[in-house]
């Protein structure tokens, strides 16, 4: 009821996208008003549950009259606006990102990634061949970054994670988009396991110096799993099946249903795959939930899997 | 409360609450979610006060812990109440015009004075006079509760204790201001709907005095019913003792395991003529049994609902095949119908939920097309119109009244049914951890880091003089048994008080150690409070010079 009241208070604003005149809530941010006429936004640090982190800058579009470009997650809209979401400077910002985060960072587990670096040319191998990993990633500090060749393109690679049974962490993957620490800090879990540590190209996710999950305060909720753009945040059990070749979303049925533990009633979305569960995710957009979990209802659910079948 | 069986308040209120007292629950571990939006309120600002006998990860969050020993929940709930009285706290107008027996109640909660109160509960004074005051004062304040009150020899008393708090400051039926039970399990608030209690029909309808009611669903069944309360939990366990019950019908539950002084409740399960067990996992009470039926999961292989913490009923889905030889409930319960000669039919989950809502006022407007389209629907809701129930007794604060004034209970303090002694001189209690849940017959099936065993928790203090070390196994003993658990410091207790889980029966058989004292209306056994004994065990050295089981030195208190 008071929702109600408060949204009918609120004002609408007209603005222009691409030359089409466009009327959305006051609050609005350019993303919501594009999404609205139908127009595909790329986004990789956005996240519907998340405030917006603003780092990645995939989605910016050009405001007529600003010396910038704005990123389209947070800007909000404001009356008379000009957006512009496929301009040159639009399209050649967009490709400079990809290209540098697909150079950098292994992006193949990113659902739309494939799909953006062709939209926008992106050519990532013209930065050269891919430094070797760097197994000694972790321990940097700040100061003791070595110069780039010029040569190889530098990266994020470092050795996979596997340190306990319920979820794997590829930091090569990752793309510090910040959405991991924000849902494990004071947005949603309030746990507070990790952070970035390091600076510049240095910088990575990372528990308290370097511990691993399992000697970390870390409380495998698995909410960063949820929100992780890249897969750089895995399922054990994805993991697995990537790795024998059998993971197919195509054939993976997902069901909504309660969570079989306390009272609180949360909404699991089953992700299965020849009728196991291999995967288990939470509406974003359930009030209960808000696409958060704990430790029982994403990874305890397990038990009917291992049942003599 | 007053008549409706279930918590007062959304979740969402929680986030928009003034202050909160958290009292006998550690929801940060055992209601992750809600604590996530209780969170949101504690970071808007409102003040947590989190009261139970051990420092838990949810006191860390709060900005008084009130660690209160075990069972004095009463004698806390009287001293804020005449603190409240005697500061003029007490909201006069709501009073005055939404209850009655005020006199009675403040007469009797006058000798709990804040000096009494310390006494008897062994917190500070000035922490209760603390929370008390900022309860009383707050525009919206919620009461939320677990098990640490209901798992009591005087269960019932203790929740009026804290129902009474929010009807002397009027904190019930307004949004933001509630009392709130936090449901254990997935579908307890569900089972209590469905009629799943020995006096009551689907719906909170009395058997015994409604008989409008009673004639509904005889009318709709074509059968009469019996028009008698029937047994709750202990009073069967009661009824095998005497003999009279010889039958047990037990549809996943784990009793073998999950009883208090499960000896006891051992003993009597096999001494059953004949012990069906319905589960989806041989549990120890089906290995017990003369039949199984082994059953699909209710929540992710078979269609229904379930009703959660917030009296939202919400659709559970078959996602999966169950195994081959596992049918569902529902069939179970027709086909076993069907052979004692009563043909009904093989209805669906929706057409079940149908007949539910043609009898039960409460859910008749939740079809299960406006259950998947708004997500789930909170009771009551009356008809297909009606948007749910965010929060109840609202009529409290219509102008005039509507409905029964709500009544305040005179209660009395009185400590748990085992006092401690020189014999046993420890105060057992008992709970859940984040990653585990009761018996572990789901919880124990999945591997998490997080899984560290049964053991007995004690506090530094009690460690350090018992000359005990982290991990060592010690012998714990009360007047029912004893069993062996490897010991774990746990700063988050005081000294004098231990903490166990049962949920590594097979490692820690723990109900052995807890006592089945209950109340006699909830017919809740006292798992929150046992008198028990810790001894050292000396193994023998090689040259034979050590005695075992040499007794551990007396913990003077």
């Amino acid at each position: 009821m008071g929702e109600m009241q408060h949204l009918t208070a609120r004002r609408m604003v007209d603005l222009e996208i691409d030359g089409e005149p466009v009327r959305v809530l006051e609050g609005s941010t350019i993303l919501d008003a594009c999404r609205g006429l139908g127009i595909d936004t790329p986004t990789l640090c956005y996240g519907e549950t998340l405030r917006p982190a603003n780092v990645c800058r995939v989605c910016v579009v050009e405001l007529e009259g600003a010396r910038v470009l704005a990123p389209a997650c947070s800007r909000k809209v404001e009356p008379g606006m000009k957006v512009r979401t496929d301009s040159e400077r639009v399209r050649h910002s967009r490709k400079l990102v990809l290209e540098l985060l697909s150079s950098s960072v292994d992006l193949s587990t990113t659902p739309a990634a494939a799909g953006y670096l062709e939209r926008y040319g992106a050519e990532p191998e013209r930065h050269g061949p891919p430094a070797p990993a760097d197994p000694g990633r972790d321990r940097r500090r700040a100061g003791h970054h070595e110069e780039p060749d010029g040569q190889t393109a530098a990266t994020a690679a470092s050795p996979i994670k596997i340190d306990n049974e319920l979820y794997v962490r590829d930091y090569s993957k990752c793309i510090l988009c910040y959405k991991c620490v924000d849902v494990c800090g004071e947005q949603h879990q309030n746990t507070f396991a990790i952070a970035v540590a390091g600076r510049g190209f240095d910088a990575r996710i990372s528990t308290e110096y370097v511990a691993p999950l399992p000697e970390s305060a870390c409380v495998y909720c698995g909410n960063c799993i949820a929100v992780c753009p890249t897969g750089a945040l895995m399922f054990t059990s994805e993991h697995e099946l990537r790795a024998e070749g059998v993971w197919d979303e195509a054939r993976q049925e997902r069901t909504d249903t309660i969570c079989p533990y306390c009272g609180v009633g949360c909404n699991l979305t089953l992700h299965v795959q020849d009728n196991r569960i291999v995967k288990v995710t939470s509406p974003d957009d359930h009030d209960i939930t808000r696409g958060n979990l704990c430790v029982k209802g994403r990874f305890g659910v397990q038990h009917v899997n291992a049942r003599g079948r | 409360m007053f008549g409706a069986g279930g918590g007062t308040s959304s979740y969402q209120e929680i986030e928009e609450t003034d202050v909160i007292l958290l009292w006998g629950s550690n929801a940060r571990d055992t209601h992750p979610i809600f604590f996530h939006h209780l969170l949101v309120g504690v970071h808007a600002g409102a003040r947590l006060f989190v009261i139970d006998p051990r420092r838990t990860s949810s006191a860390q969050w709060a900005d008084a812990w009130l660690g209160l020993d075990v069972g004095s929940d009463i004698a806390l709930a009287s001293t804020m109440a005449r603190e409240i009285i005697h500061s003029g706290l007490h909201n006069r107008a709501f009073i005055e015009r939404a209850t009655e027996g005020f006199r009675d109640y403040a007469a009797s909660v006058e000798p709990f004075t804040l000096e009494e109160g310390e006494r008897l509960t062994g917190v500070p004074a000035e922490a209760i006079r603390e929370a008390a005051h900022a309860f009383a004062r707050a525009d919206r304040a919620m009461i939320c509760w677990t098990l640490g009150i209901t798992e009591h020899h005087n269960a019932v008393d203790n929740v009026l204790a804290l129902i009474n708090l929010g009807l002397l400051t009027g904190h019930v039926g307004r949004y933001g201001s509630g009392l709130n039970p936090l449901r254990g399990q997935n579908n307890v608030q569900g089972g209590g709907d469905m009629g799943a209690i020995p006096n009551k029909l689907p719906g909170f309808q009395d058997i015994e005095r409604d008989v409008e009611a009673r004639a509904h669903f005889e009318a709709a069944w074509g059968v009469p019913l019996d028009p008698h309360r029937g047994w709750h939990l202990t009073q069967m366990f009661e009824g095998m003792e005497r003999g009279e019950l010889r039958t047990l019908y037990v549809i996943g539950e784990n009793p073998a395991a999950s009883e208090a002084d499960v000896r006891r409740a051992r003993r009597l399960l096999g001494g059953l003529d004949f012990l069906v067990v319905q589960d989806i996992f041989m549990t120890q009470t089906a290995e017990m049994a003369d039949i199984v039926f082994p059953s699909s999961a209710s929540w992710c292989e078979s269609e229904g609902t379930v009703t959660n913490s917030e009296r939202r009923v919400q659709r559970v889905r078959r996602a999966l095949d169950p195994p081959s030889d596992a049918r569902d409930d529902m069939w179970i319960l027709t086909e076993l119908a069907r052979r004692l000669g009563h043909d009904w039919g093989a209805p669906t989950a929706e057409e079940v939920w149908d007949e539910l809502r043609s009898l039960s006022p409460m859910h008749r407007g939740m079809s299960y097309r406006r259950l998947e389209e708004l997500g789930g629907l909170q009771w009551p809701c009356p008809d297909e119109q009606h948007p749910g129930s965010l929060f109840l007794h609202g009529r409290l604060w219509l102008e005039p009244r509507e409905g029964p004034p709500a009544p305040f209970s005179v209660v009395e303090h009185r400590p748990p049914f085992e006092a401690l002694d020189a014999e046993f001189p420890i105060r057992l209690t008992t709970g859940r951890r984040l990653e585990s849940y009761n018996t572990g017959v789901q919880s124990g099936r999945f591997r998490s880091p997080l899984h560290k065993g049964g053991a007995i928790c004690l506090s530094p203090e009690d460690a350090e003089r018992l000359l005990l070390e982290d991990a060592e196994i010690v012998r714990v003993s009360s007047r029912r048994g004893t069993v062996e658990a490897p010991v774990r410091i746990d700063p988050g207790l005081r000294s004098g008080l231990a903490f166990m889980t049962f949920h590594f029966p097979g490692e820690v058989d723990t109900n052995v150690l807890t006592i089945d004292a209950t109340d006699p209306r909830s017919g809740t056994a006292e798992f929150k409070a046992a008198a028990i004994r810790i001894e050292k065990i000396v193994r023998r050295a090689s040259d034979g010079s050590a005695k075992v089981g040499e007794p551990a030195p007396a913990l003077g208190r």
